[in-house]
């Protein structure tokens, strides 16, 4: 059992993301997380003034019953099946991580350095996450979809507009990995 | 039953994505920095899983649940969505290292000053909205 409170491999993790993937398709619905965003802004009646959010968000119901088991899900694995090993990174990462003044994992998800508690008493690290969260919002509406949407859903059927979209992701990502935390931190 | 397999499905979701550690900041961070396998190896063992099961839904003519047929929409064509869009996508991912379900995965386990992401995402997804007319695609 104690495999359970370990890391999982990436083979194990992954076959399971396809499968939860194919689940869906044979649901007749698919994978696609950033969709609940707009679903979320439909259902705070943004519809009356904003086209893109007319559209019956409870025919996207599911969806959110999915993000509601997801939400569930990271409770029960964060709170009862978590060990002191977990998220064992690269040491030249926690080197590296070191010198931006950013704390190391020891079992922890999240570095304390933005996303402990006390930021929300530093406007500077309210307004990284609230920048970080409308690139990530508007990014994938433009871009149609997300990490799951295209990076899983969308290469697996072959599509190469997911590509492009996945090299785009990658792209940003390392421009900012690379050139623009280092500014930051 | 109906609603409660898409709870299950989402369920199992948020542990495989805490305990695979893809929902932590610091396994993105790691992966931009190509100093671990880790996450490239889960993104293409789902994808190689999910090419696998749609050419078998696709050759086998499989039913959904439902017995209907299943059709896979494909993406629209075009370019500068794409690509625009993202590479602001992905600025944001490395910043906060969590995309949207995550987002949401972490919000559940309690790390509450995700909340602002998940705020500033609704916002993102808004500013879309209005601008969609305006922006090339």
């Amino acid at each position: 059992m104690d495999f359970i409170f370990q890391t999982w491999a990436w083979y194990v993790s992954g076959f399971l993301i396809g499968v939860i993937m194919l689940s869906l398709i044979y649901f007749g619905k698919t994978f696609g997380m950033s969709s609940n965003l707009r679903s979320l802004c439909s259902m705070a009646g943004l519809g009356k003034r904003v086209g893109f959010f007319d559209f019956d968000w409870k025919a996207q119901r599911w969806n959110l019953v999915v993000v509601l088991g997801a939400m569930l899900g990271g409770f029960v694995a964060v709170h009862f099946m978590a060990d002191a090993s977990n998220v064992s990174i690269n040491p030249k990462t926690i080197e590296q991580l070191a010198q931006l003044g950013i704390d190391a994992p020891n079992g922890k998800l999240m570095p304390d350095a933005l996303f402990g508690s006390q930021i929300f008493e530093s406007p500077k690290h309210i307004i990284l996450l609230l920048i970080g969260g409308i690139l990530i919002g508007f990014g994938s509406r433009y871009a149609g979809g997300c990490t799951s949407g295209h990076a899983i859903s969308g290469l697996s059927n072959l599509q190469i507009p997911s590509l492009k979209a996945v090299i785009g992701f990658f792209i940003g990502g390392l421009i900012m990995a690379h050139f623009l935390l280092p500014l930051i931190f | 039953m109906k609603v409660l397999k898409y709870l299950l499905v989402g369920f199992v979701f948020g542990v495989v994505l805490t305990k695979s550690e893809a929902v932590s900041w610091y396994r993105i961070y790691e992966m931009f920095q190509f100093q671990s396998f880790h996450m490239y190896g889960i993104i293409m063992v789902a994808i190689l899983t999910g090419v696998i099961g749609i050419q078998i839904i696709k050759r086998k003519n499989i039913k959904d649940i439902d017995g209907a047929p299943i059709e896979i929409q494909d993406k629209e064509k075009g370019s500068a969505r794409y690509w625009i869009g993202g590479l602001f996508f992905g600025l944001g991912w490395a910043l906060v290292g969590s995309c949207p379900g995550p987002i949401f995965i972490l919000l559940g386990a309690g790390f509450w000053s995700v909340g602002i992401v998940l705020l500033g995402a609704l916002v993102g997804t808004f500013i879309y909205g209005l601008f969609q007319n305006k922006l090339p695609h």
